[in-house]
C-alpha cells in the first residue's frame, strides 16, 4: 500500500508599514493593518474558501478514504480571526471531519531554531496549545518554517514529544535513495522524517499552469498513472505545498480546483493506493534506515538552502540585531510588557528577512513576487527603523540607560 | 559598416554625461567591426598639447583633421596625420594624476583596443558649440573661449564672406521659419541651401549666435559628408540634428538621431521653443530614434508625438577604467559625507538635496553635506542653504574637474542624484565605481536597469532623508549595495551596448 500525504502549508505575515527614520520614537504602529486585512481577505476569497470547500467536499464524497495535512502559521491564525473568520471556521470544519490532521510549527514562522532556542520552544510550545484549542487535537507532527530540517531541528523536535517531522527530498540529502519512504534523522530515537517528493509536488505546485512544460495540461488521470506507475516497496508520496497554489499561484481559471476536485477518485481507481496523514505514516512505518542532515535543507530555490533568508549582508545584520535583542525582550515581558514582546515576536517571521533577498536580481522573479517593498534595500530600512524604535521602547521599560542597537 | 558620427568631447575634454557618452558608444561599435568617423566640435587655440603628445606616445593611428576648409585643389585636407605627431616615448607614464591624465587613461585604453586602430576617424571642426549651452549667455560664452570682445566677434562675422554668410542664414531660415511644434519641415529648402556650390571658407568666424552656430556647424558637416564615405548618419542631441539632416540629405543616406537629454528635461515645461522645435525637426527627419531609457522614450512619444515604430531604447554603459595605482584618498574628516555633484539647474534637482538635508541635520548633526558643481541656480541654492540652517553643516565646491571629481567621490560616504528629470544619469555609475552608495531618483533612466541602489522619488524628500539616515545608521546597508554594486556595474558594458546600436543601423540600411 502507498499512500498520498497532501500537506498544505498556511501562511501570513503581519507586514510592516513604510516606517522611516522620523517614525521612531513617535509612534509603534508597525504593522500595516489596512494592507494585511486586504491581503487575507483577498486570499480567502481565492483560496483559502474556495479549495476548504472543496477539501470538505472530498472528504465526504470518499467517506474517510481521503486524507490530508495543514499547517497554519500562528499569525495566519491571528489574522483569520480578525479578518476572515469565515475562512477559520472551514479549517475548524475540516479538523472535525477526523480526516485533516493539524501540524505543528513555530507560532511566528520564524527562524528562532538559527538564534534562539529558548525562543524556538517557546513559540513552538505556544503553537501547539493553540492548534489544540482551535482544532481540538493536540499536533503529533511537526514542520519547521520553510521545512527547514537539520539533525539538530530534528532531535530539538522529538524532544518537545513529535512523532514526525517534515522534511525535503533534497537529491544532496538522498543521493540514490528515495524520498518515499520513512526515514530516522541521525541524531534521534524516536522521532521519524517524512521527506517531500519534490518533483510531483512541483508539478503540482509550480508546473501545472505552464504552457511551455511538456506535460501541460495536466489531467488527473495523466497524474494518477504518474503515481500508479510508483514501485510497490514505497511506503507513502509527500505532496507538500503552499495551500496559495490553490487559486492565488495557480488561478481559478488554470483549472486547478477541478484537477484536486477529482484527483481522489483517479488514485483511488487503483486499489494499491491511498491516502494518509503524516502521523499515520509515521505509525505505520519502521524507518528503513538512518538519515544525516549536518546542514539545514529547506524546500526553497534550488540550492534548498537558507540564502533566500540569510543569504546577504543585509539579511544577516537584520537577523542578527534581532535575535540580540531577545534577552531584554522577555526582561521586558516578564515586566508586564508581553505587548512589545509579542510585536517583537511578530517581527521573527521569516517573510521580513526574505523580503531582503537580493538574489532574484539574477534567479528570476519569483522572491519579487512575493514581496509589498519596491526593493529589498527598503525593505531592510523600514524593518532596521522599527527595529530601532521597538529597542527604544523596551529599553524605556527596564529603565536602564538607553541600549543602542547593536549596528550589524 | 561606417558610421558619421556627430558626437561630443572626444577625450581629454569630456565635462559631462554627453561626451562620455559618445566615447563610450565608439568603442562599442569598436567591438561589432562598425567603422566610426567621429565629427565633433572644437574650439581652436584650445590644444592641449600633453594629450597630443599622449597620443603619440601610443602611436594610435587616429586621424586629427584640425578644421575644415576648400583649397584650390577641391578636397579636404587632413592638416595633422598620425605621422605628424612627435617622440613616440617621451611622454606620458610619468605626468602627475592631474586633469589630462584622467583622459590619458582613456587613450591609453584605446590604443589596447586593437580594432580602433583602423575603426576610427576622429575629425575636429572648428566650432564654438559646445554640449549644455543656452542661447543666453551664448555671446558672453563666445567672449569667454575665443579672448575676443564681443565687438570684434560681430565685426568677423560681417568680415567673413557674403557668400558663407548667406548660406548661414538661410539654412537658418530653413531651420526655424516652419518653427512651429510638429509642424513638418520643408527640407527642400533645406536642400536648396545644400545645392548651391558656392566657396565655402569657414575657418575663423562663428555663428554670431547660437542658432547661427549650430547652422554653420550644420553646413560644415555637410562638407565633411561630400567627402566621407560612409553607410549611417548619427547625431547626438538637438544641436547636431540639422548637421545630421544635412549630411543625409547630401549623401542619400539614413539618419539616426540619439536623445541624450530632451528640451523637458533641461527646462521642464519653461522650453525654449526654437531648441525644442530643432528637437521635433531632427526627430521627424530620423529613420530610428535611440532614447538612453525608456524614460526618454516616453517623453518622445508624449512630448513630441513620435512614432513608436521609430523608437530604439539603448541605455548608456560605464567606461571601465583601470584602477591606477595609489589612486586613493584618504577622508580627512570623521564626519559622514552626503554628496550633491553635477550642475547646480533645475533638472538637477539641487533644492531637494537641500530639503532633504535639513530634515537630515535635525537627528544627525554630524553629517556634513558637499554640494559640487556650478549652474544658474547656485546662487539660489547658497542664499536656501542659508535660511535652512544648514551653513554649518554644507559645503559648496564649486564646479569640479578631472581628478577633482574622483576624488569627491571617493571622499562621499553617501551619493544622492535627485534629479528632476534625467534622461540617463551617469553620475551614480561613477560614484559606484569608487564603491560610494547611492541614492537616485526615480525619473531617471538608470534607475530602470540599476538594481543596487536606493530610489527615491524625486519631491519625496523625507524619504530622502530616511534613505541617507538609513545608510549612515546601518552600515550592512552600505556594504551590501557597494559590494553587489560592483558586480552588477561590470555588466553595464558599452560592447554590449554597441551591438544593439549596429542592429539599429542594420535596420535602416538597405
Amino acid at each position: 500500500m502507498t499512500s498520498l500525504v497532501f500537506y498544505f502549508q498556511v501562511h501570513q505575515p503581519f507586514r510592516l508599514r513604510r516606517y522611516t527614520f522620523f517614525d521612531i520614537g513617535v509612534h509603534d504602529g508597525y504593522f500595516d493593518d489596512t494592507e494585511n486585512a486586504r491581503i487575507v481577505r483577498r486570499v480567502a476569497e481565492k483560496c483559502y474558501l474556495p479549495m476548504t470547500d472543496v477539501l470538505l467536499k472530498l472528504v465526504e464524497k470518499h467517506e474517510g478514504k481521503f486524507k490530508c495535512a495543514f499547517s497554519v502559521s500562528g499569525t495566519a491564525l491571528e489574522q483569520m480571526e480578525l479578518w476572515s473568520p469565515e475562512s477559520l471556521a472551514n479549517f475548524q470544519r475540516l479538523a472535525a471531519t477526523g480526516c485533516v490532521e493539524f501540524l505543528c510549527e513555530t507560532s511566528h514562522h520564524s527562524l528562532a531554531f538559527l538564534a534562539d532556542r529558548e525562543e524556538f520552544e517557546a513559540q513552538v510550545k505556544s503553537q501547539k496549545a493553540r492548534i489544540k484549542a482551535l482544532f481540538g487535537k493536540e499536533p503529533t507532527a511537526f514542520r519547521n518554517t520553510e521545512l527547514v530540517v537539520d539533525n539538530r531541528v530534528a532531535r530539538w523536535a522529538e524532544e518537545l514529544g513529535f512523532k514526525a517531522i517534515l522534511g525535503e527530498g533534497a537529491d544532496h540529502l538522498l543521493g540514490w535513495r528515495s524520498a518515499h519512504r520513512v526515514y530516522r534523522p541521525e541524531t534521534c530515537e524516536r522521532i521519524k522524517i517524512l521527506l517531500r517528493s519534490y518533483k510531483l509536488s512541483d508539478d503540482i505546485a509550480f508546473r501545472f499552469s505552464n504552457r511551455a512544460w511538456s506535460e501541460w495540461p495536466l489531467t488527473t488521470e495523466r497524474f494518477a498513472s504518474w503515481v500508479h506507475a510508483l514501485p510497490p516497496e514505497d511506503q507513502f508520496v509527500g505532496l507538500f505545498m503552499d495551500f496559495e497554489t490553490f487559486g492565488e499561484h495557480q488561478w481559478k481559471d488554470t483549472g486547478i480546483f477541478d484537477f484536486m476536485s477529482h484527483l481522489p477518485e483517479a488514485i483511488l481507481r487503483h486499489p494499491r493506493f491511498s491516502f494518509a496523514t503524516p502521523s499515520e505514516i509515521a505509525a505505520r512505518f519502521d524507518p528503513i534506515s538512518r538519515l544525516d542532515i549536518p546542514h539545514p535543507v529547506s524546500w526553497a530555490d534550488a540550492e534548498r538552502d537558507l540564502t533566500a533568508w540569510l543569504g546577504n549582508h543585509m539579511q544577516r545584520a537584520a537577523h542578527e540585531a534581532l535575535y540580540s535583542l531577545a534577552p531584554a525582550v522577555r526582561k521586558a515581558a516578564a515586566a508586564g510588557r508581553t505587548d512589545l514582546y509579542e510585536k517583537w515576536k511578530k517581527l521573527t517571521t521569516s517573510d521580513h528577512v526574505y523580503y531582503q533577498c537580493t538574489k532574484w536580481f539574477s534567479d528570476g522573479d519569483v522572491h519579487k513576487y512575493f514581496s509589498p517593498y519596491s526593493s529589498p534595500h527598503d525593505a531592510f530600512i523600514a524593518f532596521m527603523n522599527v527595529l530601532d524604535d521597538l529597542a527604544r521602547r523596551v529599553a524605556r521599560v527596564q529603565q536602564e540607560t538607553p541600549v543602542e542597537i547593536p549596528t550589524p | 559598416m561606417k558610421v558619421l558620427m556627430l558626437g561630443w568631447e572626444f577625450p581629454p575634454h569630456i565635462s559631462g554625461g554627453l561626451g562620455t557618452a559618445c566615447f563610450g558608444l565608439t568603442q562599442g561599435l569598436a567591438h561589432h567591426g562598425v567603422e566610426v568617423t567621429f565629427v565633433v566640435p572644437k574650439t581652436w587655440g584650445d590644444e592641449d598639447q600633453s594629450f597630443v603628445r599622449l597620443v603619440g606616445a601610443n602611436t594610435v593611428p587616429v586621424r586629427r583633421w584640425v578644421g575644415v576648409e576648400r583649397t584650390e585643389s577641391g578636397p579636404l585636407v587632413a592638416a595633422r596625420e598620425p605621422g605628424d605627431v612627435r617622440e613616440p616615448e617621451d611622454v606620458v607614464h610619468a605626468t602627475p594624476p592631474r586633469g589630462p591624465v584622467r583622459a590619458g587613461r582613456v587613450v591609453e585604453e584605446l590604443a589596447r583596443t586593437k580594432t580602433l586602430e583602423t575603426t576610427l576617424r576622429l575629425l575636429e571642426v572648428e566650432s564654438t558649440l559646445r554640449p549644455y549651452l543656452g542661447e543666453s549667455g551664448y555671446l558672453q560664452y563666445l567672449t569667454e573661449v575665443t579672448g575676443l570682445s564681443s565687438e570684434e566677434l560681430v565685426r568677423r562675422f560681417q568680415a567673413a564672406p557674403e557668400d558663407a554668410r548667406r548660406a548661414v542664414r538661410e539654412l537658418q531660415a530653413a531651420l526655424f521659419e516652419p518653427g512651429v511644434a510638429g509642424a513638418s519641415v520643408d527640407t527642400r529648402r533645406i536642400e536648396a541651401v545644400l545645392a548651391r556650390e558656392e566657396k565655402l571658407a569657414f575657418s575663423g568666424f562663428y555663428g554670431p549666435d547660437l542658432m547661427a552656430e549650430v547652422a554653420r556647424y550644420a553646413l560644415v558637416v555637410g562638407e565633411v559628408a561630400r567627402h566621407e564615405p560612409f553607410d549611417v548618419v548619427h547625431a547626438h542631441d538637438w544641436m547636431t540634428y540639422p548637421a545630421g539632416i544635412v549630411a543625409a540629405r547630401i549623401s542619400g543616406k539614413p539618419l539616426v538621431v540619439h536623445m541624450h537629454a530632451s528640451e523637458y528635461d533641461r527646462s521642464g515645461e519653461h522650453v525654449n521653443e526654437r531648441v525644442r522645435a530643432l528637437e521635433q525637426l531632427g526627430l521627424g527627419a530620423a529613420d530610428r530614434v535611440i532614447c538612453v531609457s525608456h524614460y526618454t522614450a516616453n517623453t518622445l512619444r508624449t512630448r513630441y508625438q513620435v512614432d513608436p515604430d521609430r523608437l530604439r531604447v539603448v541605455h548608456n554603459a560605464v567606461t571601465h577604467k583601470d584602477q591606477v595605482e595609489g589612486w586613493h584618498w584618504e577622508k580627512h574628516v570623521p564626519e559622514p559625507i552626503v554628496l550633491f555633484l553635477g550642475r547646480v539647474t533645475f533638472q538637477k534637482g539641487p533644492d531637494y538635496f537641500l530639503e532633504a538635508a535639513a530634515r537630515v541635520v535635525k537627528v544627525e548633526p554630524r553629517v556634513k553635506f558637499v554640494m559640487s558643481g556650478s549652474g544658474d541656480m547656485l546662487p539660489k541654492m547658497i542664499e536656501r542653504s542659508a535660511r535652512l540652517g544648514l551653513a554649518r553643516h554644507i559645503h559648496f565646491t564649486g564646479f569640479l574637474k578631472g581628478a577633482d571629481v574622483e576624488r569627491m567621490y571617493a571622499m562621499a560616504d553617501i551619493y544622492v542624484m535627485p534629479s528632476v528629470s534625467e534622461p540617463f544619469g551617469i553620475s551614480p555609475l561613477e560614484a559606484m565605481a569608487l564603491d560610494v552608495p547611492v541614492i537616485l531618483s526615480r525619473q531617471s533612466g538608470v534607475s530602470e536597469i540599476l538594481r543596487n541602489a536606493l530610489k527615491v522619488d524625486f519631491w519625496d524628500v523625507q524619504d530622502m532623508a530616511n534613505k541617507i539616515l538609513a545608510l549612515i545608521r546601518y552600515p550592512a546597508l552600505a556594504q551590501q549595495l557597494t559590494e553587489e554594486g560592483r558586480d552588477e556595474l561590470s555588466t553595464f558594458r558599452w560592447d554590449v551596448r554597441g551591438k544593439l546600436v549596429r542592429e539599429v543601423y542594420e535596420e535602416v540600411v538597405a
